[in-house]
C-alpha cells in the first residue's frame, strides 16, 4: 500500500512557531517527532515497506519494531482524512 | 504571554445573492465603495503570514461577488497562506473555478441551506440556487480540489439532516460541517423560527454519531452544537484574541466577525495600523483576552481557561454587557433567558434582509 496525502493536505513548515504541521481543510495536525519522520517519507511513491526500510536504515533500529509503530500511525492518519491509500 | 494568531478570516465583501435568515454578517452592511482594494488585501495577507497565520478563509458575503477574487486568491497563496474559499457557489462557473485553482486555491467550503430544493431556496431566498450549488460541487471536484459542505441546521431543516449527509457524499465532499445556528444579528431576529427543540437536537446528535461511524475514513463530520441547550458556553473563537482574527470588508481588524455588534467598541483599520500592532498592542484585542477581565462567576472558575467565559457578542446581545458571563452558562444569572427563548420558539416565518 502506498500512502499519500489526501486532497488539500500537505506537510508545511510553521516558521512562526518553529515546527512542522500537517495542513488540511480548515484543520491542522501537529505531528510529534516520530510522525514527522514518517510523514517526510510519504511521497506518493514509497509504499509502507519502503517507508519502514528507510526508517530502519536511518535509525539503525529493528525493522519489526519500526513497522509496529508506522502502521498504526498511518492508519490513524487515514482515519482522520489526512492520508489516503 | 500572547500567542500569534493561527488563522485569518478575510471578509471580502458583504454583498451576497442569498439572504439567509441566519446571516452572520452585521445588520448594517458595508457598502461596496468602502471595501478594501486588491492591493490592500494583498498587504493584509502578507502581514497575516508574517504574524504567524497559516490559513486564510476567504469569506463574505459572497467572496466570488468580487471581480478581483482570482487576484485576491493569488495574493493569499503567494503570501504562503493555506487558502480556503467559503462560498454559496451560485456565482461559480467552470472558467472561474479553473482560474481560482490556478491561482493556488487549496480548498472550497460550499454552503447548503437544506437537502430539498424547495426548502433550501426558501431559506436562502434565491430560486435556482440548489442546482447551481450541485454544479459548483462538481466544478470543485473536477478542479481536483477538496470540498467541504457547510450545512447550517435549525428548527426548519433538521428533519433533513440524514439527507444533508447523503448530499455531502453524493456531491463528493470529504467533509461536512453540521453547524447549528448561532444567535446574533439576523439569526437573533429570526430566533423563534430557527431554534430547535431539545428532541430535534438530541436526534441530530444521534444522526451525526451514527453517520460518523458509518462513513469513517470517507467523510469527516464536524458538529457545532447550539449553546441554547447547553450547560456550559462554547469557547468562542478559542478565546478572544487568542487564535483568530478577522478583517471586515471595510478593513476593520476584529477578534471575530461579529465583534462590531458590540456597541461602544472601536476596532482599528488596516488602513491605519498593521495587523501586528492591532493584535499585540490594540485595545480591542486586549479587552477580553485571557482571564484578567473576567467578573464573577467566571473569575476563579475552574472552566475559565476552557471556555474563556463564552461568547462576548452573545453576552452583549442578551444582557447589554459584553463583559458579562455568557448566558449559555448555567452559572450566569441570565441563563433563564435561554430556556425562555427555547420555550417560546416555534415561529414559522422568516424576517429577510431588505424585506
Amino acid at each position: 500500500m502506498i500512502p499519500r496525502f489526501a486532497r488539500g493536505v500537505r506537510l508545511q513548515e510553521d516558521k512562526a512557531r518553529g515546527r512542522w504541521i500537517v495542513m488540511a481543510p480548515e484543520r491542522m495536525f501537529v505531528p510529534d517527532e516520530t510522525a514527522l519522520e514518517v510523514l517526510r517519507l510519504v511521497d506518493g511513491a514509497r509504499d509502507v515497506d519502503a517507508i519502514v526500510d528507510a526508517l530502519a536504515a536511518r535509525f539503525d533500529a529493528p525493522r519489526e519494531e519500526i513497522a509496529g509503530d508506522v502502521r498504526p500511525m498511518l492508519e490513524d492518519l487515514v482515519e482522520k482524512g489526512a492520508l489516503t491509500w | 504571554m500572547v500567542n500569534p494568531p493561527l488563522a485569518l478570516l478575510a471578509e471580502l465583501t458583504h454583498r451576497c445573492p442569498l439572504r439567509c435568515p441566519y446571516c452572520s454578517n452585521p445588520v448594517e452592511l458595508a457598502r461596496a465603495s468602502a471595501e478594501l482594494s486588491t492591493a490592500e488585501w494583498a498587504r493584509v495577507f502578507a502581514e497575516a503570514a508574517a504574524l504567524g497565520c497559516l490559513q486564510v478563509h476567504l469569506s463574505g458575503g459572497e467572496p466570488t461577488a468580487r471581480r478581483d477574487i482570482v487576484e485576491i486568491t493569488a495574493a493569499a497563496h503567494e503570501a504562503g497562506l493555506y487558502t480556503n474559499l467559503i462560498t454559496a457557489g451560485v456565482l461559480l462557473d467552470g472558467a472561474l473555478m479553473g482560474r481560482l485553482a490556478a491561482a493556488g486555491l487549496d480548498h472550497v467550503q460550499l454552503s447548503v441551506q437544506d437537502a430539498e430544493e424547495a426548502g433550501a431556496e426558501r431559506i436562502g431566498g434565491l430560486r435556482g440556487a440548489q442546482a447551481k450549488k450541485a454544479a459548483a460541487a462538481r466544478l470543485v471536484r473536477d478542479a481536483g480540489l477538496p470540498l467541504t459542505l457547510n450545512a447550517v441546521v435549525h428548527r426548519q431543516n433538521l428533519h433533513n439532516l440524514p439527507a444533508l449527509i447523503d448530499l455531502a457524499l453524493d456531491w463528493g465532499a470529504g467533509r461536512i460541517e453540521v453547524a447549528h445556528v448561532q444567535y446574533y444579528g439576523w439569526a437573533l431576529a429570526n430566533r423563534s423560527a430557527l431554534l430547535p427543540t431539545r428532541t430535534q437536537l438530541d436526534e441530530a446528535t444521534r444522526v451525526v454519531e451514527a453517520a460518523r461511524a458509518a462513513h469513517r475514513g470517507r467523510l469527516v463530520i464536524d458538529y457545532v452544537v447550539p449553546d441554547y441547550h447547553a450547560a456550559r458556553p462554547k469557547a468562542c473563537m478559542g478565546g478572544w484574541g487568542s487564535r483568530f482574527l478577522a478583517v471586515s470588508p471595510a478593513g476593520r481588524v476584529l477578534p471575530c466577525h461579529a465583534a462590531e455588534s458590540i456597541a461602544g467598541m472601536v476596532f482599528p483599520s488596516v488602513r491605519e495600523v498593521s495587523l501586528h500592532d492591532a493584535w499585540y498592542q490594540g485595545e480591542a484585542f486586549g479587552r477580553f483576552r485571557g482571564t484578567e477581565w473576567m467578573p464573577a462567576p467566571c473569575r476563579g472558575c475552574a472552566q475559565a481557561e476552557k471556555d474563556w467565559g463564552g461568547c462576548r457578542c452573545q453576552a452583549f446581545a442578551l444582557t447589554g454587557d459584553a463583559a458579562a458571563t455568557d448566558p449559555a452558562c448555567t452559572l450566569s444569572p441570565h441563563h433563564g433567558m435561554l430556556a425562555a427563548a427555547v420555550a417560546e420558539a416555534g415561529g414559522a416565518g422568516f424576517v429577510y434582509r431588505g424585506a
